[in-house]
């Protein structure tokens, strides 16, 4: 009998609903393990891409490299939601929002603990790997 | 080149829950349209169908409501572009009518949104986004546009007041329309005071009153060439000009946060091909799935400069005796928003204004006429130019 070849469907821990089984950019899984983001770079071109991708559309080739999300980025802008889609009613309220690293922006969550009147655009943030309480993992963003 | 014209409209009534099947609502939109252009099936070469699909239960919809409307075997096909997909039907029938391909296409828009919960129906709507890299965030579509919302507010010093104007704006208009879901008065106090429903939170800063309803609806738009439309139409209604845009679907992916890149550039398109500018549009329907969509359609569309939207709704230019009036049908916040149906409705409006039948909402002699139609948060734009003259 033939062995069965196994699936790498890490992505499916991405966030409190993944939507996402495969993807070629599965390693991102394993660095949010590891409590690292990260994006890709296009070795040829050096274009910079987060959310990060296993094809560079300019050189059409998928020789990439993974980069470290750090040091600071700008809150662009947030909103807080009270009231949730499916499967993520146990999560309200909470706020998603846009980071301006320069290179690339971030887009996801403000970490718990952080009262939207704390939050002021163009303040200074930090992106973290972030476990969730049902066992998935996400990045949040914290005051620097 | 052939020239396009539009020879009939029609929409149902846009409700809370259709109680029928997708196709006898589709069947309300169709005989309407077919009515007003004086057409029959046989009169009608070919069908663009238009909805967003994750709402049906049946696969393929296209095939069955060509033959339910008796347009068999007239070829039909499918197109989707989210919340502007009736937009992007009406620039796939210009296409066939412009190249001689066909003589009289109808366009058919429809959403039957009531076949799943809200919530259900937020999440299918939050996958519009970027589902491998946003939906896990729990995204919604309330929440982007108040992203966009709180960048406006924080750069232009836009208030929640200005959006409530709006609001206010649409209600005014949508108690005269009797095909809108939501037909009773809303004043900017009632967003304004915590004990009225309309002030409840969505998406800080977003409230119940800023966001449309979701609806059932069916819209219908019978494009004709040149010779076709002087057969059956005594006041057929000229496309001038159409363009359509794109823009990243995750937010990463882009710079502008107080506006819609998308509309900007479709509005250039469509300006470039009519030949004329903003200054030259009469009437108006914009895309106002929120109070802040509006806001930037002002800018977007040229209407006013960046971060000068505040001004128009302020001083009522866009109420119906204004400078441009702007949704004087009460625009998706009052009639619901079906989305595959929107577009095809908003065209209708146009139509209508143009020919001088408007009725209570008719604005005095507009010649041309523009509809914004916008598809995910600016994911796809779509703007059509109409005009009473070729």
């Amino acid at each position: 009998m033939s062995k069965r070849k196994e699936v790498d469907d890490r992505f499916k821990k991405f966030g409190t609903v993944s939507f996402t089984g495969i993807t070629k950019v599965n390693d991102f899984i394993g660095h949010l393990e590891e409590g690292k983001v990260t994006g890709t770079r296009c070795k040829d071109c050096g274009l910079v891409f987060f959310p990060p991708r296993a094809d560079c559309y300019q050189c059409l080739t998928d020789n990439m490299e993974w980069f470290e999300v750090s040091g600071k980025g700008r809150l662009v802008t947030f909103s807080r939601l009270e009231f949730a889609p499916v499967g993520f009613q146990d999560d309200v309220p909470y706020c998603i929002a846009l980071l301006d690293y320069g290179e690339f922006k971030v887009f996801g969550r403000i970490g718990t603990g952080l009262e939207e009147k704390e939050l002021k655009l163009g303040m200074e943030m930090v992106t973290t790997a972030n476990a969730l309480p049902n066992g998935q993992l996400n990045y949040v963003f914290k005051k620097a | 080149m052939e020239k396009a014209a539009i020879i009939g409209v029609g929409q149902s009534t846009f409700v809370r829950q259709y109680p029928g099947s997708i196709r006898e609502l589709v069947f309300e939109g169709f005989k309407e349209a077919v009515s007003d252009a004086g057409v029959t099936a046989a009169d009608i070469d070919a069908s663009v169908v238009c909805s967003a699909p994750e709402y049906d239960k049946q696969r393929s919809p296209a095939g069955v409501l060509a033959e339910y409307l008796g347009l068999n075997p007239q070829p039909t096909f499918y197109v989707e572009s989210l919340c502007s997909s009736s937009s992007t039907g009406l620039r796939m029938a210009y296409s066939l009518v412009k190249s001689g391909l066909h003589s009289v296409v109808a366009v058919i828009g429809f959403q039957k949104m009531s076949e799943i919960s809200s919530s259900e129906s937020q999440e299918r709507m939050g996958r519009g986004a970027d589902i491998q890299w946003e939906s896990p965030f729990g995204t919604m579509m309330p929440a982007y546009y108040a992203m966009y919302a709180r960048a406006h507010m924080e750069a232009f010093g836009t208030t929640l007041e200005d959006l409530a104007l709006i609001r206010e704006k649409a209600a005014t208009y949508g108690q005269l329309n009797d095909r809108a879901v939501y037909r009773k008065p809303v004043t900017t106090g009632m967003l304004s005071d915590p004990n009225n429903r309309m002030s409840g939170p969505v998406a800080s800063p977003l409230r119940v009153g800023d966001c449309c309803a979701n609806a059932d609806g069916s819209s219908c738009i019978i494009v004709a060439n040149e010779e076709k439309a002087k057969t059956f139409c005594k006041k057929p209604v000229w496309i001038l000009g159409t363009g359509a845009a794109t823009a990243s679907v995750n937010l990463a992916g882009r710079d502008l946060f107080t506006g819609l890149s998308v509309a900007r550039q479709a509005a250039q398109q469509a300006y470039e091909v009519a030949g004329i500018g903003p200054k030259q549009v009469d009437v108006a329907e914009v895309h106002d799935c929120f109070t802040i969509a509006e806001m930037m359609a002002y800018e977007n569309l040229g209407f006013a400069e960046p971060g000068e939207g505040k001004d128009l709704i302020r001083s009522k230019e866009t109420y119906k005796e204004g400078r441009i009036p702007v949704n004087v049908d009460g625009g998706l916040l009052s009639k619901g928003h079906p989305i595959g149906a929107t577009g095809g409705s908003q065209i209708r409006t146009i139509v209508l204004q143009l020919r001088g039948e408007a009725g209570d909402i008719q604005v005095k002699e507009p010649a041309i006429g523009l509809i914004h139609n916008i598809g995910g948060v600016g994911l796809y734009g779509n703007v059509t130019i109409l005009g009473r003259a070729s």
